[in-house]
């Protein structure tokens, strides 16, 4: 649901993740472990709207993604 | 006598006394798609392999696609694949149409090249197939005539459940290996990177009359948000099983009259296949056959497949098996589908044997949520919804295995059992490579 506040999308690739749960040590508020050791997102799909004050997290989980399975994608 | 001759096994001169020669279809040029598209838009077609997606719109997207020039200025003309794989072991429709009536598949074929300015076509099905002598002669008369204005090739991607799903069957034919792909979308990025327009075999013998008869003709039956005929796979504990063709918009009701009734007073369907839906079988006999009335009576018409489940078999005991199948129909590529199917899968198991408890089934209901949406296809969501569905429509049934017990007591007196193709070794491959 992208509403007024969304700055940017995060996107996560779930066939390039290995659940190496790097992004969850990088950014834990922003994203959990499943009972596996896979991401769960906010919304639990494969992409999630984040607002600025995420964007942070986001970029920190993405930044630390060893397979580069994250994504974020920037709204003008 | 439906439109898809499914009755009778055709030969080229048989098929053309009946259907008449295929018009020819008139080559996209440019930017837009040929004139069969608009009549297909009309007609109201939706693809029949399960997502009833309308099929004027799919191959528009093609064309639109392959409009641009691709990367270091290749040309990226588009590639058709015919999807004959029938990865549902409950559906056998696809089957008995290529057995009955391939020329009026490869016809649709032909038709949907010429109308995106295909280059490539190609027939898949699974490669145990009994089929497969048959297309290879249909395919071998139809050379002798100059039939087809382009080569259409027969594939055989492994038997595998999520090999018949279309992103995987574009890979397959382009790079051979039968994963799906993620985000790549086939009509954008498909076989070889080109536009690639996968179509269900019914699908495309329904184009095949299209291109005949016009899109109106087609519409004038079956149901207005979904037209035309519609074959059906019914099994189970039913008189005849089989495959009929029916108008969409059919009451449950009328597709079981055809199939001689059930045997025996019936708890449930399963609807769809196994990546379908469960629904109790209170009054859903009255249900039109087609995708807005399934889904508004809270069932799915997906492969369209009706399996009724009869009150001598164990509703929760067919869940597990199928559910255990499911699991290890995984591609092995999201760790969701990975690790979360068998976990689904052993708690059906504890339920069907009669060793789960509350919390078990409280377990299981966190897990059916966080399986769904998180895959790179639609395997997991619809493992979960066979599960999650089952356990809504046969509540009663829950409710007495809990109490460790079964409403049914002497087992083996019922009907077959759902079909579930022998186990493969379970392949856990992250990089897909070695898929089967």
């Amino acid at each position: 649901m992208s509403t007024d506040d969304t700055v940017a999308t995060l996107l996560l690739n779930p066939t390039l993740c290995d659940g190496r749960g790097m992004c969850h040590d990088a950014a834990p508020d922003l994203i959990e472990l499943d009972e596996w050791g896979y991401p769960l997102l906010p919304g639990h799909t494969l992409r999630a709207d984040l607002t600025k004050g995420q964007l942070k997290a986001a970029e920190d989980a993405t930044h630390a993604c060893p397979v580069l399975a994250l994504h974020i994608e920037r709204r003008r | 006598m439906g439109r898809l001759g499914i009755e009778t096994r055709s030969s080229l001169s048989m098929h053309l006394s009946e259907y008449g020669p295929l018009p020819a279809t008139p080559r996209r040029h440019g930017s837009e798609p040929g004139s069969l598209v608009d009549e297909v838009e009309t007609a109201g077609l939706r693809g029949r392999g399960g997502g009833w997606f309308p099929t004027s719109r799919k191959l528009r997207a093609v064309v639109e696609s392959s409009a641009g020039r691709g990367r270091l200025n290749r040309s990226r003309h588009p590639v058709v694949i015919a999807n004959g794989m029938e990865g549902e072991p409950a559906s056998s429709k696809d089957a008995g149409l290529l057995a009955s009536s391939a020329h009026l598949v490869f016809d649709g074929i032909s038709a949907a090249a010429a109308t995106v300015g295909a280059t490539n076509a190609f027939l898949a099905i699974h490669r145990d197939s009994p089929v497969i002598p048959t297309l290879l002669k249909a395919l071998d008369e139809r050379h002798a005539a100059r039939l087809d204005p382009l080569a259409i090739h027969l594939v055989t991607p492994p038997a595998r459940y999520v090999a018949s799903e279309e992103s995987a069957l574009s890979h397959w034919v382009g790079e051979g290996v039968a994963t799906p792909v993620y985000p790549d979308r086939p009509f954008q990025k498909g076989a070889a990177g080109r536009p690639t327009l996968v179509q269900n075999v019914e699908t495309l013998a329904h184009l095949g009359l299209i291109a005949r008869h016009g899109g109106a003709w087609f519409a004038e039956l079956g149901a207005p948000s979904a037209p035309g005929s519609t074959l059906v796979t019914v099994g189970g504990a039913v008189r005849d099983a089989g495959v009929v063709e029916v108008p969409t918009g059919t009451p449950v009701r009328q597709i079981l009259e055809l199939c001689g009734g059930a045997t025996e007073p019936v708890r449930g369907y399963l609807t769809g296949g196994y990546g379908g839906g469960w629904v109790a079988a209170d009054g859903f006999d009255t249900t039109a056959w087609d995708p807005e009335s399934m889904r508004t009576a809270g069932a799915v018409i997906g492969a369209s497949v009706l399996w009724l489940i009869g009150e001598s078999t164990c509703p929760i005991d067919e869940m597990a098996r199928v559910a255990a199948w499911m699991a290890g129909e995984s591609a092995g590529q999201c760790g969701p589908c990975v690790y979360g199917l068998p976990s689904l899968s052993d708690d059906v198991h504890q339920l069907a044997t009669r060793h789960a408890d509350a919390a078990d089934m409280a377990r299981l209901e966190r897990r059916l949520s966080l399986v769904s949406n998180r895959g790179g296809c639609k395997h997991p969501d619809g493992t979960a919804r066979f599960v999650s569905t089952g356990l809504a429509a046969f509540a009663d049934e829950v409710a007495l295995h809990l109490d460790r017990r079964c409403s049914v007591t002497a087992r083996g007196q019922g009907p077959a059992a759902m079909p579930v193709p022998p186990a493969r070794l379970a392949l856990v491959d992250v990089s897909g490579r070695d898929f089967e």
